[in-house]
Order: structure tokens, then C-alpha cells, then sequence
């Protein structure tokens, strides 16, 4: 030891409080507005730079019959207790109507025997959970961009909002407790994707209601939150700030991304 | 400095300018990223804190999985790794988060937020992970104009040749002192070029591969890693190299003289020794 600092002992005691300060004060910094909206940043970063990336075009990859998961984990509502539902549900949904309406020239009022009648698109797709895990199912269903044709979308829409059947109970953890219907949205430039169908099918036979009866969205480039099971209309809207928490869906308003491209 | 004889002037030979500013910038920028990745990282894992090989999740058998089971004992922490269970209680699968026991792969301690929260950790990990991916790229812009990577990291043939002594002085905590503290010895290079150009490029890879959006710009990278499943897995192991990169890296710190290492990370400069005292070989 050639070189002595008297304040050695000083800096050592500073440098150890710093940091157990910084540790015991990340719980409250984590979740502090303001550093939530610095850390938002980073999400419309990286949708600018996926939409850069991606375009309008780019498909998901696609994969064989042999790909197809045994078992395919059923996530959010599996079983709504909705009464409006379980009344479509006991007729086989034979009374059910997709209704697609808002910012449209002529709104629709669909059966499923219609949606089957319309042009089909069988994929088969990875589904990526936000938790973590991934299954693969084949999918047949309309593009929605063949009904948004139909109905003629206004210039001004930005946005389409699926709205479901199925209250989902988030099992109290979010700041935002409203007890509501799924509901989530997307861009014209999903809705336009020619991978994104509105399924009626899974595996060759048609959806169960653990798997979003009767009809469920598919968004091949986005994670699995994004995919609105038991869906009863479609509207379209210019903003989404008036809808239910304004961030655009109903994990969107418990604090998730609304770009889950990632 | 260059006109002073350096015989007659020891102070000159001692304080040796180690580390560029921007090294030292882009260090302590990465060191903050890293930890806050690794912490909002364990947050996202314990989401769903099972690993599996290929494309999709086989729920029955993971590759590696961390839970907490109900054995005759009561609730046990169960830590299982490529079919080998582990008793982890305490630490992985159950412990203990204010004051009661908890059902969580990772514990609060080392999760951001401490509380299970998905949304939160995502938001953190996305945000660090752009500043660790521009702070890298500010990094291998400089290193390479610089020549830093040549000059500094890539081991010529006669330092190569070293390798096995410098392992042994390694081990017996002997470490260079005086002009040849000057080079980073071979070990060091060859840990600091694994991290710099293996690990942490492997890290945003397999990050990037299992974003959705990413895979259909970029289909290759799944069949490169083997599937989303196996990038999340080689995703874990490798922060888990990098963790243990880092704790080795901060036992050679304080081995090898805590203040001299932190003083020259932080102004730039290093103390060789005193020229004058015998140690110095």
C-alpha cells in the first residue's frame, strides 16, 4: 500500500449506501407515472422500428401439420360465464351476429353460416404467449381485411376494436379494478394483413369455447393478448382514448404494451 | 509528458492513462443495463418459469423448469434442470417475500418490480435493452475506428502462448504489476472478447427472436437458434454465463486492488506501482 487515502474508508461507506438505496428504492421508482412514461418510451420505439422493419406485407413463418401442438394451452376467459354467451352457446350459436360497425359506410350484421361462406384462409402459426410460451395450431378463418372491404372503411378510421363476450377477471392485481368485457384493437396495417383472419376453425374442426367460440382474431405478427377470443363486434374508431381505459385493450389498460410485436 | 526523461521521473512511468473516456462511459452505461436486465429479466422468467427445446412449449416436459410442489413435507421449492431435481426451497420455487412464504421462481430480492408483476418487468427490460443495444453499438463504432479491438482485446500469437502460466497465477491471486499491468493479459483479453463479441451479441439475438414481429422480418434467426422455445432457452443460459461472468470479474477487481481497478473505470487512470520499490519484476 504506497498510496494512503484518509477518506478511503469514507467512500467505501458512501459507495455501499448508494447502492442499498438504489435497491430499496426501485420498487417505488419502478412503478412511479413518470418513470413509467419515460420507460413507454421504449415501446413506441420499437413499433416505429418494426413497422420499418416489417411493412405491411411481411408473414409470419408458417409451419407443418407435423408442427401442431398436441395440446394447445388455452389462456384468459376459457370458460365466460357471461349470460348473453352461455345463451348463444346453448343454440350453437346459431342466433350469434358479428355486428362491424363505427367508421364504415355500411355496417354488417354477420352469421357464422355467412363468415363461412366468405373467402377462407387456413394457416398454420405459432401462438407466443406474453408469459413466455408458445403453441402451434392450424387456423381457418376470414381475412378480416374482406369484411373491412365489404363494409368500406372511412378515411379517417386508424383504428379496429374487437369487442368481446367474456368478462375477464384479472384476479385483482392491476391498479384498474372495473370488472369488464376483453376488448382489444389494432391498426389498419394488421387489419389489412392478409395473415390476419378471423378464425372460425382450429385444427380442422370448429373453435371450442375454451378457444374463443365462435369466432376469434388472429394477428400473426403480435403476441397472444392481441388475438380477442369470443368476439361479438367490430368497430372502427379514429381514437382509442374513449374506449373503457384508453390504452386500447384490456391488458393495454392493466399496464401491457399495446404494440405486442415483441 | 513525451520530453521528460522517464529514468529520472517515476511518477510518469507509475500513472498509466488505462481506460478511453468512452470506455469508461460505455462501461458503466452497460453495467447499469445489464443489472436492471438481468433483475426485470427474472421478472419475465417467473412468469412462466419453464424452458423447453425447439419451436413451442411441450408444458409436460420442459428442458429446465423451477416450481414449487406440495410433497409430504409441505410446500417445497423444485428446481429441475434437463430431468435432475434440485431441493431449492428458499431461494428457487418458494421463499420468502414479506416476512410470508411465497410461490415465485425467482425471489422478490432480485426481481424488478419485487412483486409479481409482468407488465412492469416487460417495460423495464425493453427499455434497458434499447440503451444496451445503442450504448453497444456507440461501443463497436468507436472500438473499431479506434482500433481499440485490435490494439487492445485481440491476443497476438506470442500472448497466446501464455495462456497456461497466466491460469496459474490466475489461481495463486498473482497479478502483473508494473509495465506489463500496462496490456491486459491474455486471460482477460479472451474473457473480454467472448463478452464483448459472443455473449452479449447471443443475448439480443435470442431476444429478438422471440418477438413475433421480429421472426417474420427476420424468419432465419429461428432457424439459426432451433425455434422461439430454444432461444428463450439459450436467452437464460447466457445471462446466466454473463451473471456469472460479471461475479467472477468482480472477485478479480477486488483481488486485484479494488482501487486502482474502480479509480481507473472511473478517471482513466491506473497505478503501476512504484517503480522504485523491488516488487516489481
Amino acid at each position: 500500500m504506497s498510496l494512503e487515502h484518509p477518506r478511503r474508508r469514507d467512500l467505501l461507506w458512501a459507495f455501499a449506501a448508494t447502492s442499498g438505496l438504489a435497491l430499496s428504492g426501485c420498487d417505488r421508482v419502478a412503478v412511479a407515472p413518470r418513470v413509467r412514461s419515460v420507460l413507454n418510451a421504449a415501446s413506441s420505439l420499437t413499433y416505429k422500428m418494426q413497422r420499418f422493419l416489417i411493412g405491411a406485407h411481411r408473414l409470419a413463418p408458417e409451419y407443418s401439420e407435423a408442427d401442431i401442438s398436441p395440446a394447445f394451452r388455452p389462456n384468459g376467459s376459457i370458460d365466460p360465464q357471461d349470460e348473453d354467451y352461455l345463451k348463444l352457446v346453448g343454440n350453437h350459436f346459431t342466433d350469434w351476429r358479428l355486428k362491424v360497425h363505427g367508421l364504415v359506410e355500411h355496417e354488417l350484421s354477420l352469421s357464422l353460416e355467412q363468415l363461412r361462406a366468405m373467402p377462407t384462409r387456413t394457416q398454420i402459426t405459432r401462438h407466443d404467449c406474453v408469459e413466455g410460451w408458445s403453441c402451434i395450431a392450424k387456423w381457418s378463418g376470414v381475412p378480416l381485411s374482406e369484411l373491412l372491404l365489404r363494409a368500406g372503411v372511412r378515411p379517417e378510421t386508424r383504428f379496429a376494436v374487437f369487442h368481446c363476450a367474456d368478462t375477464l377477471d384479472d384476479g385483482g392485481e392491476s391498479a384498474y379494478p372495473e370488472k369488464i368485457r376483453y376488448y382489444e384493437s389494432i391498426d389498419l396495417i394488421d387489419a389489412a394483413h392478409p395473415q390476419t383472419i378471423l378464425a372460425y376453425d382450429m385444427n380442422g374442426t370448429p373453435l371450442t369455447v375454451r378457444h374463443g367460440a365462435p369466432l376469434r382474431l388472429r394477428v400473426e405478427r403480435q403476441l397472444g393478448y392481441k388475438m380477442a377470443k369470443y368476439i361479438m363486434r367490430i368497430e372502427l374508431v379514429q381514437s382509442l382514448s374513449g374506449l373503457h381505459g384508453g390504452q386500447g385493450g384490456y391488458w393495454e389498460d392493466r399496464g401491457y404494451e399495446w404494440y405486442a410485436g415483441i | 509528458m513525451a520530453t521528460v526523461p522517464s529514468t529520472d521521473r517515476p511518477v510518469a512511468e507509475r500513472w498509466y492513462l488505462r481506460h478511453a473516456a468512452l470506455v469508461r462511459v460505455t462501461h458503466w452505461i452497460n453495467a447499469v443495463c445489464f443489472t436492471l436486465l438481468l433483475m426485470s429479466g427474472l421478472q419475465i422468467f417467473n412468469a412462466h418459469p419453464a424452458l423447453y427445446l425447439g419451436e413451442r412449449s411441450d408444458f409436460d416436459h420442459p428442458a429446465m423448469s423451477i416450481q414449487a410442489r406440495l410433497s409430504e413435507d409441505g410446500l417445497v421449492g423444485e428446481t429441475m434442470i434437463a430431468g435432475h431435481s434440485f431441493d431449492t426451497s428458499g431461494v428457487l420455487g418458494i421463499s420468502s417475500e414479506d416476512g410470508q412464504i411465497s410461490r415465485r421462481a425467482f425471489p422478490s430480492w432480485i426481481t424488478i418490480p419485487s412483486n409479481q408483476d409482468l407488465a412492469t418487468g416487460r417495460r423495464w427490460h425493453f427499455f434497458f435493452a434499447w440503451l444496451l443495444v445503442l450504448n453497444g453499438l456507440v461501443y463497436f463504432a468507436w472500438g473499431t475506428v479506434r482500433r481499440h479491438f485490435d490494439r487492445d482485446l485481440f491476443p497476438s500469437r506470442r500472448e497466446l502462448s501464455h495462456v497456461g502460466r497466466e491460469v496459474l497465477e490466475h489461481l495463486r491471486l498473482r497479478f502483473p504489476r508494473g509495465a506489463a499491468a500496462r496490456r491486459y493479459n491474455v486471460l482477460q483479453q479472451l474473457t473480454y472478447l467472448s463478452v464483448v463479441f459472443v455473449l452479449f451479441p447471443l443475448m439480443i439475438l435470442t431476444g429478438l427472436t422471440m418477438s413475433p414481429g421480429i421472426d417474420s422480418a427476420v424468419p432465419q434467426l429461428l432457424t439459426l437458434f432451433g425455434g422461439r422455445q430454444s432461444a428463450r432457452l439459450i436467452h437464460f443460459f447466457v445471462a446466466s454465463s454473463l451473471t456469472f461472468f460479471v461475479i467472477v470479474h468482480l472477485m478479480m477487481v477486488l483481488a486485484s486492488g479494488v482501487w486502482n481497478n474502480l479509480r481507473s473505470m472511473i478517471t482513466g487512470w491506473y497505478d503501476l506501482g512504484n517503480p522504485r520499490t523491488p516488487d516489481v519484476a
